[in-house]
């Protein structure tokens, strides 16, 4: 009835009201393939972008005590003192940067508020923010919406996904403002050492770029131990680090994230963040604090969790006949398609429907995502195994027809 | 008691989740040889330190259920022997599933399982309380199994994720 209603009084419908800049943002790829996914039975899931483990138990436990308590009430809009300090501890224990708690940290609705309150606080319509592909998929809408130019560098297999200084100094313009880091990589797993950020740091400096780096995976790395670019020699004031809770502690609902950076900027997030939303839930600001001073062992336990599915998959990959990059970091493998023939959505469909096997098809993240598949190992082993079992099959059924 | 490899400590907790496991899968999840790991656990079976392998059964799931009962035992010691001696002629019968030597107000925590009431009430009446070092006994029914060994006992909650996400 509604409906019929609207059309009545607007025949061409409602779309012309809407801001062209968020009407031309083109849908999202990996939407479409999630109504592809959720039309089709039995399958096993390689696409879920979160961790497999509820929330540990303690942390839950924390929340609901607080909550018993009573403490329902606005927080302050930069977060709870306490939570801060905590967040500056640990930052300072694990990866060696120092933020000051009172002005230089603040607690956000996820990362995605992070990086949504950066790219509002920073870009300009006109200015150029420069991300390495693939890459997460948010970003570049983001920039879009405030009038901004996203422009992808191609990262590749071959440089295990890392951004190199070359293809940094190639996409550089007069333009150029902010350079946006994700490292460890969703979707490709890659991850980047001090001496792989170093000539990085350097183009930032002689550019005046400003650096976003999303560490949301900081605790996820494999035989290495993560590095921040905040931590790199003059990079703290020109670096928005933006992490949180979702990946390291499988708190992915609670949407607790968190910025650090200059204090100039963090007031400017600040000051967009108290106007839309004040703060962020207290109940996982509790929660986030109970992880953070309670929740290393567990923590621990799940981050070697996901190392051994790891090594199950790549080699899986392999043993199928799938060129398979060994991915550092995050819990993403990144495997070539390209033995198939096919297009990246083309195989991810062949996979969904003839093997019952859901992976995002890699052309979805950019460039450099044409010929890949992103498979999330965040899932138990015996499924894993079943998953790799089934692709192997569908590989070698189009391999044969070919 | 000597300190176990960190390998053969990755390879138990591995197994402890599911006995099943081959030593080519644990190969693969720890990032080592399978031959490593099949020695491994060969020295580890030796050293019975893998004692068994063994399937934990929600009794209650099926028709034949069982009844187990948790007896506090409160003994004398046995010159020279300790309780090492009365806690073997208790462990011995077949319808005792576990015994512990217990800290404070009773001395062994005995775990019996029987088909039936009677048949477990019967069992501390004709065979364990005339025992000689007996002194008393408590016995609690098990009515039921939330969590045992780890394992919680209720069905799996079902993966409520999205089936893609960013």
């Amino acid at each position: 009835m509604v409906n019929q209603s609207v059309k009545a009084e607007n025949p061409t419908g409602m779309k012309h009201y809407i801001n062209p800049l968020v009407r031309s943002i083109p849908p999202s790829g990996i939407r479409k393939f999630f109504d592809l996914v959720s039309g089709s039975k039995d399958i096993i899931t390689l696409g879920v972008g979160e961790p497999d483990f509820c929330t540990p138990w303690h942390v839950r436990e924390a929340c609901v005590y607080s909550l018993e308590r009573g403490m329902t009430k606005y927080t302050s809009n930069a977060g709870i003192p306490e939570l801060r300090e905590e967040i500056g501890q640990y930052l300072n224990d694990s990866f060696h940067v120092e933020y000051n708690p009172a002005n230089e940290i603040m607690v956000t609705v996820g990362g995605s508020e992070a990086i949504d309150l950066a790219l509002r606080a920073l870009v300009n319509p006109g200015d150029e923010i420069l991300i390495p592909e693939p890459s997460y998929i948010s970003y570049s809408p983001i920039i879009s919406i405030g009038g901004g130019v996203p422009v992808g560098i191609e990262t590749t297999a071959k440089d295990e996904f890392k951004l190199t200084a070359e293809a940094l100094q190639a996409a550089i313009t007069p333009k150029s403002k902010v350079l946006i880091l994700c490292f460890p990589s969703n979707p490709t797993g890659g991850t980047m050492t001090y001496e792989d950020y170093l000539p990085i740091a350097k183009i930032a400096q002689e550019n005046d770029l400003i650096v976003i780096s999303d560490e949301i995976y900081a605790e996820l790395t494999y035989d290495q131990k993560h590095v921040s670019f905040a931590s790199l020699p003059g990079m703290k004031d020109r670096t928005i680090l933006v992490s949180g809770f979702s990946k390291a502690f499988a708190m992915t609902g609670w949407r607790m994230g968190y910025a650090c950076g200059h204090r100039d900027l963090i007031d400017a997030m600040l000051k967009i963040h108290q106007y839309t939303v004040m703060c962020a839930p207290v109940m996982g600001q509790i929660a986030a604090l109970e992880a953070l001073k309670n929740g290393k062992e567990e923590k621990d336990r799940m981050v070697e969790s996901y190392n051994m599915r790891r090594r199950l998959v790549v080699k899986g990959f392999r043993e199928i006949g799938l060129d398979c990059h060994e991915p550092q970091g995050a819990f993403y493998a990144f495997p070539s398609i390209e033995s198939t023939g096919l297009s990246s959505e083309a195989f991810a469909e062949r996979l969904l429907f003839e093997g019952k096997v859901a992976a995002v098809p890699g052309n979805v993240f950019g460039k450099g995502g044409e010929g890949f598949i992103r498979c999330s190992y965040a899932t138990s082993v015996a499924q894993l195994t079943e998953a790799i079992e089934r692709m192997g099959k569908i590989v070698a059924k189009i391999k044969h027809e070919m | 008691m000597n300190e176990l490899s960190e390998l053969k400590v990755n390879i138990l907790q591995l197994l402890k989740e599911d006995a099943r496991r081959s030593s080519d899968l644990i190969a693969t999840l720890l990032g080592v040889g399978e031959e490593e790991v099949r020695v491994a656990i060969k020295e580890l079976e030796d050293d019975h330190v893998i004692v068994k392998y063994a399937t934990v059964v929600n009794w209650s799931k099926v028709e034949e259920e069982k009844v187990t009962a948790l007896i506090e035992v409160q003994i004398t010691p046995e010159r020279g022997r300790g309780f090492d001696s009365i806690a073997e002629r208790i462990y011995l019968f077949p319808q005792v599933k576990s015994v512990y030597l217990m800290s404070g107000a009773y001395d062994l925590l005995v775990e019996v399982e029987g088909k039936h009431l009677r048949e477990v009430a019967s069992f501390v009446s004709d065979k364990l309380s005339p025992l000689e070092a007996v002194l008393s006994t408590k016995t609690h029914f098990i009515l039921k199994k939330y969590k045992q060994d780890g394992i919680i006992f209720e069905e799996h909650e079902e993966d409520h994720r999205l089936a893609i996400s960013p």
